[in-house]
This record gives C-alpha cells, sequence and structure tokens, in this order.
C-alpha cells in the first residue's frame, strides 16, 4: 500500500542535496493541473535569498526525515500562472464538495506516496477537512511530525476525494490555465447547485453562473432567493444574463428582471430572443403581488368544440410543458376562457368525447388584478393544482400553479 | 418563485411599481428600508447591561462630566463599523472568514478561542442583566433566567429566522424607554449640552478608568465580526453601499444618543442627590423611582430586559456562526443537528454555560462581566489590526480600499484604542 503524507507535514520538510547537505527548507508544493491533475510537479524551496523550484523529476525520496534530492540544477522559483500552489491557493480556502453537495473549507492536504521508476512521486489523495486535520494545523511546527501522527490516531478523519473537489477560481482566465471546469456541477441537483451557490461569496458565485450551461444556470438560479438572482444577472454581462432569463420559465423569468433596476433588465430584454421577449414583457406588465403577476404562460388552451383527441393532440404538441401539465383549458373564438379538464380525464374518455362534457362542473378562475392572498385562499378553499387567469374581458391570460403558492406562502 | 422580497429586516418592503414617474423615489425607498438594518440592530444590541451599567455608573459619579467621551467615541464606532460594512460589501464574506483566508488556520483558532471566550463573559452579563431587570418586577433569577433562556435558545433554533429578525427590530424600539425616562427625571439640559461638547479631562484614575470603560463597552470585538456578517447575509451590493453606509451611522449615532439619556437621567437624579456609587444596573432603576415616579423606574426596568434579551439572542448565535465559519465547520439555523453538530452545540453550550453561571448562588457578577471585558479589551486591539489589513489589501477590495484620509482616521481610532485598552487592563488588573 502507498505511503501517505500530509501537507502540513511536507511544509517545512528539510531539503537535502545530492551530498547530504541542507539547502533549505520546503515551502509550498504546487501542481501543474493542465498537465497531470493530481501529481505534485514542483516544490519549492526557500532558503538563502529567494525560492528555489524543485521538479517532480529531480526529488529522489520524500519522508517525514526530509526531501532528498537527485538532481541539484535548480531554478528559482517566479510566478508562475499555471501553477496551482496548494498552501497558498487551496489551503483555507472554500472548495465545493461535488459529491457531497457542499462547500467546505480546506485544512489539509492528503497525498499517496509511490515509487516510480526508482523515486518517489506525491499525488494528492484527499482534501481534509473537519478536527483531525485541524489538530495537525494547529500543531504543525510546534511538535515533531511523528507525535502528530500518533496523537491524531484517536480522531476521525474527515476528508474528500480529490476527484470530487471543484475549486472556484474566479478569474476565467486562470481557470484556463489551471484547467478547472465546471461540468462536474452540471451534473448536480439544480436545487443542491443553488444551496452551494448560495454559499460562496459574490465572485465566486459570478464565475460559476458564468461558466456552466444556460439552461442548469436557469434551473439553478430559479431555486435562489429573490434579491440574490438579482444581484447575480447583474454581475454577468448582459448576453449571457439573457441566455439564463431565456431558458427560465416565463413568470420566474418576469420576478427576476423586476427585481433588477430598470436599465439592467432593459438591456437583458434586448439581449434576449423575441418570443420569450414578449411572453416576458406582457407578464412585466402586471403588478407583482397579483395574479397577473404570479402567473405563467405555459399552459395548453383548446377550442370549446374540440374532443379528447384534438386535446391529446395538443399536448403532444407542447411535449416541453408536459412535466407540469394538469389541466387543459377551454377557450371561446375571441380567446375568453370557457372550460378546464383535468388531464386524467381525457385518457379515460373516448377519442371523439368532446371537451365539454369532459370538464369540471364549476370553472375556478381569477382576475388578473385579484390579491395575492385572495389567490392563496382560492388554491386552499378548492385544493387547486392549477388556477387559470383571466383579463378584463375574460380571455386567459396564464395560468397559476401550486409550486407559485408554495414559495409565496414560504416567504411570508 | 414570486416577486416578494426575502429577508426585509424592517418593514415590507413597498413594491416597485414599474411606471415611470415616482418609480425613482419609490425605488430609492425601498432600496433604503431593504437596507435599513443591520447597522441599525448591531448598533443596538451594543447598549447591553454592561453598557448601561457603564453608562449609568458614569451619570451617577460624574454627573453631566463624562458626556464629551460620546463624542468622539460616536466617531471612532462610525470608523471601525464602516469599515466593517465596507469589507461585507466588497468580498461578501464575514469577517472571520476573511481572516481564515488571509491569515491561516492557526492564527484564526486562537482568535476564535479568545472570541468564544469574550463572548461567552458577555452572554453570562447579558444573563446578568435578564436576573437583575426582572427583579424589579419581583421576579426571581431562579424563574427568569432559565425561562429567558430556553426561550431563546428555542426562538432561534425552531422558529423561523424572519420573524425573529422582526421581533428583533421590534424589541429595539423600546430602547426609546430611556429617553423618556430621563425625560421625567427633569435633567438641567443646559450644563448636559455644554458639557458633551466641552471637554473635561481629571487626572483622578478614576475617572480615567470610568471614561475608557465607557469607549471599550461601546467598542466592541464581537460587533465587527457581527455587523460583517449581517451585511454578507443581507447581500447588499456595491451599488447601493452609500446607502449601507447610512444605515451603519445612523445606528452608531443612535446608539449613542441612547447613551447620552442614559447618563443624562442617572445624573440627573443619582448624581445630584449625592448617591454616588451603584452596583448594578437594577439599582439605578430602582434609584430614579423617588425622582421621577413609578414610571421611570418601570420604563427603565423594560428596558434593561429587553436590552439583555435581545443581546442574549444575538451574540450566542453571532458566535456559533463566526466559530464555525473561521473553523470551516456548517453552521445555520437551517442545517440540521446532524449536518452542523458543532455549531449547534456550540450554540447550546454557550447559552446553558453563560446562563447558568449567573444561578450560582452568590456569584460575583460583578467580577465576571470586569473579565469578560478584560477579554474583549484583549481582543479588540488585534481584531483592528487584522481589519485594518485586510481593508488595504488590493486583492479583497479593489476600488473600496482605504483611502489614505481614511487609513489616517482609522490607524489613530485604532492607536487609540490600543492605548486605552491597555490603560484599561492595566487599571482594571491593578484595581
Amino acid at each position: 500500500m502507498a505511503e501517505i503524507l500530509y501537507f502540513t507535514e511536507i511544509q517545512g520538510l528539510k531539503v537535502y542535496d545530492l551530498k547530504g547537505r541542507r539547502i533549505g527548507r520546503v515551502e509550498d508544493a504546487a501542481l501543474v493541473p493542465l498537465i497531470d491533475p493530481a501529481r505534485v510537479d514542483r516544490f519549492l524551496v526557500g532558503g538563502g535569498w529567494a525560492w528555489l523550484t524543485v521538479r517532480w523529476d529531480q526529488v529522489r525520496s520524500i519522508s517525514l526525515d526530509g526531501l532528498y534530492l537527485k538532481d541539484e540544477v535548480l531554478t528559482p522559483y517566479h510566478e508562475d500562472e499555471y501553477l496551482l500552489r496548494i498552501g497558498r491557493d487551496l489551503l483555507d480556502q472554500q472548495i465545493i464538495d461535488v459529491n457531497g453537495r457542499k462547500v467546505v473549507r480546506v485544512n489539509d492536504v492528503t497525498f499517496e506516496l509511490n515509487q516510480v521508476r526508482g523515486q518517489d512521486v506525491l499525488r494528492v489523495l484527499e482534501v481534509d477537512i473537519g478536527i483531525r486535520s485541524i489538530f495537525r494545523r494547529i500543531l504543525q511546527g510546534w511538535v515533531p511530525r511523528k507525535w502528530i501522527r500518533r496523537l491524531q490516531a484517536p480522531i476521525a478523519p474527515n476528508s474528500i476525494r480529490w476527484e470530487f473537489c471543484n475549486i472556484v477560481e474566479p478569474d476565467p482566465q486562470r481557470r484556463l490555465r489551471l484547467n478547472i471546469s465546471h461540468q462536474s456541477l452540471e451534473k448536480l441537483h439544480p436545487a443542491d447547485l443553488a444551496d452551494i451557490v448560495e454559499e460562496l461569496g459574490p465572485d465566486e458565485r459570478e464565475a460559476i453562473f458564468e461558466a456552466i450551461d444556460s439552461e442548469v444556470a436557469a434551473e439553478a438560479l430559479s431555486e435562489i432567493e429573490p434579491k440574490m438572482q438579482a444581484s447575480i444577472l447583474e454581475s454577468l454581462d448582459a448576453g449571457k444574463a439573457a441566455d439564463i432569463v431565456e431558458e427560465m420559465a416565463p413568470d420566474e423569468a418576469a420576478d427576476v428582471l423586476a427585481e433588477l433596476g430598470e436599465e439592467t433588465s432593459e438591456e437583458i430584454l434586448q439581449e434576449m430572443d423575441t418570443e420569450p421577449k414578449t411572453e416576458v414583457r406582457e407578464l412585466l406588465e402586471y403588478e407583482e403581488d397579483t395574479a397577473g403577476g404570479m402567473m405563467n404562460t405555459e399552459y395548453v388552451a383548446v377550442d370549446e368544440s374540440a374532443t379528447a383527441a384534438d386535446a391529446m393532440a395538443a399536448l403532444k404538441g407542447n411535449q416541453e410543458l408536459l412535466e407540469s401539465l394538469n389541466t387543459v383549458f377551454l377557450i371561446d373564438r375571441d380567446g375568453r376562457l370557457t372550460g378546464a379538464v383535468p388531464i386524467g380525464r381525457l385518457f379515460v374518455a373516448d377519442a371523439a368525447t368532446p371537451l365539454k362534457q369532459l370538464a369540471a362542473g364549476t370553472l375556478i378562475k381569477a382576475a388578473a388584478e385579484e390579491k395575492q392572498d385572495r389567490v392563496t385562499e382560492l388554491f386552499d378553499k378548492y385544493n387547486l393544482l392549477t388556477l387559470p387567469v383571466v383579463d378584463e374581458e375574460g380571455k386567459l391570460a396564464g395560468v397559476i400553479t401550486a409550486d407559485d403558492i408554495i414559495s409565496v406562502l414560504r416567504n411570508k | 418563485m414570486t416577486r416578494q422580497t426575502g429577508h426585509d429586516l424592517s418593514v415590507e418592503r413597498p413594491r416597485k411599481p414599474r411606471h415611470a414617474g415616482v418609480r425613482l423615489i419609490w425605488y430609492r425607498i425601498a432600496v433604503l428600508t431593504a437596507i435599513l438594518g443591520p447597522g441599525f440592530i448591531t448598533a443596538n444590541v451594543d447598549n447591553d447591561p454592561g453598557g448601561i451599567l457603564t453608562y449609568s455608573q458614569a451619570g451617577a459619579k460624574y454627573g453631566y462630566a463624562l458626556l464629551w467621551t460620546l463624542v468622539p467615541t460616536t466617531i471612532a464606532l462610525i470608523v471601525v463599523q464602516e469599515m466593517a460594512s465596507r469589507m461585507a460589501v466588497a468580498t461578501g464574506k464575514g469577517l472571520s472568514d476573511l481572516i481564515r483566508e488571509e491569515f491561516g488556520l492557526r492564527l484564526t483558532f486562537f482568535t476564535m478561542i479568545v472570541l468564544a471566550l469574550a463572548d461567552l463573559g458577555n452572554i453570562f452579563a447579558e444573563f446578568a442583566g435578564i436576573a437583575s431587570g426582572m427583579s424589579i418586577f419581583g421576579v426571581s433569577k431562579y424563574i427568569a433566567v432559565p425561562i429567558g433562556a430556553a426561550l431563546v435558545w428555542y426562538v432561534i433554533v425552531k422558529g423561523s429566522y424572519k420573524p425573529v429578525e422582526r421581533i428583533l427590530i421590534l424589541f429595539s424600539m423600546i430602547y426609546f424607554a430611556y429617553p423618556v425616562s430621563a425625560f421625567f427625571a427633569k435633567p438641567d439640559w443646559r450644563a448636559a449640552l455644554v458639557k458633551t461638547f466641552v471637554p473635561e479631562f481629571r487626572s483622578d484614575a478614576a475617572y480615567i478608568t470610568m471614561m475608557v470603560g465607557l469607549i471599550g463597552t461601546t467598542i466592541t470585538p464581537w460587533m465587527q465580526f457581527y455587523l460583517q456578517a449581517s451585511m454578507v447575509e443581507k447581500g447588499v451590493s456595491k451599488r447601493d453601499y452609500h446607502l449601507a453606509r447610512w444605515d451603519v451611522i445612523l445606528g452608531c449615532i443612535v446608539t449613542d444618543v441612547i447613551a447620552f439619556f442614559i447618563v443624562v437621567a442617572c445624573a440627573a437624579t443619582l448624581f445630584r442627590s449625592g448617591h454616588g456609587e451603584i452596583n448594578d444596573a437594577a439599582e439605578a432603576a430602582v434609584a430614579l423611582r423617588p425622582f421621577a415616579g413609578q414610571f421611570a423606574s418601570l420604563l427603565f426596568g423594560i428596558g434593561l430586559v429587553n436590552a439583555s434579551v435581545l443581546s442574549a439572542a444575538i451574540l450566542p448565535l453571532a458566535t456559533a456562526y463566526n466559530v464555525c465559519e473561521g473553523m470551516g465547520f456548517e453552521s445555520g439555523v437551517d442545517k440540521r443537528f446532524s449536518e452542523a453538530k458543532v455549531f449547534y452545540l456550540l450554540y447550546t453550550f454557550l447559552i446553558v454555560l453563560g446562563s447558568g453561571a449567573v444561578l450560582i448562588p452568590n456569584v460575583p457578577l460583578l467580577k465576571v462581566i470586569l473579565l469578560s471585558q478584560v477579554a474583549n479589551g484583549v481582543l479588540i486591539p488585534f481584531v483592528l489590526i487584522y481589519m485594518l489589513i485586510l481593508i488595504n489589501r488590493q486583492h479583497l477590495m479593489g476600488e473600496m480600499r482605504n483611502r489614505l484620509w481614511q487609513n489616517i482616521v482609522a490607524w489613530t481610532t485604532a492607536v487609540v484604542m490600543i492605548v486605552l485598552t491597555v490603560m484599561m487592563l492595566w487599571t482594571s488588573l491593578a484595581g
């Protein structure tokens, strides 16, 4: 089995040249992620005037007793954008534990020590969080390394495997140079991603939304609290913000844009495609705490003279809505709402049955200017899943769904 | 998701009308009410039982003579609090997060230990305040303190956060009981005003100790952590920062205006009648009774209990948050116990220990409160220096880092605070 070394043990380790003379101490270790995501590529050695760089293939052996070189031709260290420095860039910083779906702070890093062609090579194995690594950090340099190992034994380790760690780097240039991708975040549930993003600082937040796919970003953004949504969109450039807003449900998009300043929201609307833009603009016309402000335009409506077969055809034509759809609405020639058919009834009815026969007994609807509280009451009283909203002329304008009501109640 | 704002501290934020005309004014008001809060609450929590005790003492012993210290104290308070809120807005991170990221784990660890100890002392003082406040109403501390502790614990852990915030802001309105109380005491307003703006130096040790105590009780380490965290929580944007700054400045001024009225009330009564030294805040309330009638005493009692409960609710929570954030443990009342064990244990432990200590028979209340002030005193220079280093770092603050004049004012404040703290430690340990 491979041996384990901690970063706290490597830091301050004495470095010896070929003749066994001490030339300095290890100050930091660095990866070059573009070449290898886990191998320690350089050791930065302090001593004398400047730091020196020890390449991984110049190392003969590493142990708690010291780092022994097999090649003494060392170059001075200078700032290198392609280096991920463990001590500077990783230690004490926040990273995302993709597997555990949370933001954690790095206390220490565990390396795996392997023999490759007669020399010692270190690879990052895990990032340490929890009490055991805190203990190591506090005693580091004050208590001999071997004692710390013995003393920490009773404390349970708490670590995250390196492949599940996602570093958040606000600078896009550096993100490329360090080969950091946020693709693993795209696989998270949007609600989990939203929780993670809420815990990060504004720059990191922006970085993530800039980097991930617009569709994922839209879903995650919907789950974030309104004020933070606004500040995220404001920080992005209008084009990217528009891409994200387009992917959102029109009612949610309107909500977010309403939170933004006039100028910013107009800028984003400009960048949007025509179709979603018109829908969102229409929704923006309504006051936010009325039925009109709560509704969305994702519904299916057919002519009142249609049959069950026509309704099924309409559903097939609107497949993207099916996930949350439970009612088909009936409208007359002028677009006025005349009935509502629960989807379930379509499945047990003959294809030729007129929809009018399938419509629910009483038609519950709300006027667009109806107050939010009143709408909530309707949902409670009639046990609704969907409530149609009509304008002054009785035309179907949109629908409010139960999930909108839950958000309202949660925010009270 | 509807168009409702998430965490307004104060009133319902007026919705943003989308029709031109009064839009801009409405928007301004909306932003201001949304932002008004953290600075205001923090500043008010600052007038805790320890503060009330100190202000009362100053008024009772020296009359109006020490009122002038409130002016420089207010300025220093504004300078320090403004830096904390600016850091919050620029970095979006709490002070303990920044200390951890910029100064490393070991320094954070020791800072957090001292912070937790100092806060534990303060929490003890808050519960002692509940005990003495309720004694005015004839309620035994063995009843008042456990109930108070249980209530605080339950509301924060089991209640939802938003109504709690509303309750807190409502609570802090009762601070206006102090000006009312002062008004009933019929003070010499002319003398009070003159002494506020004309400094009076005396060389006797007791006077200096009192002066240092006044400043030390107003500018505390935990406040900086708390304010910065609440500003982050509030999510104030850089664009709206100029409004948040007014929240902070207003909060600081209100704190010291209330302090002013406490001093005046005590000066007009206890000092005038030659009562002199008072031994706890409740005594100050009782002593007001013959001069301003039943009403003033009642208000003083209510104010004291309110101040204590408010601080007792915030301090343990703020401490647990800061320590856990600095050390990288999960924190937050929205987490389950199994997710944030350290957080909940620390929070509970602080309340149990802080309130439990008050219940020990014959516990030397004043000595323990004094010890907590010593811990505060040890910590404040470090906190100020951390803040000054952080706020000058380009990569954190960017355009919002301190300008030269801000650095001059802030460093002067820090140096004065450090000198005063050393003086206070020296006098209190020697005494």
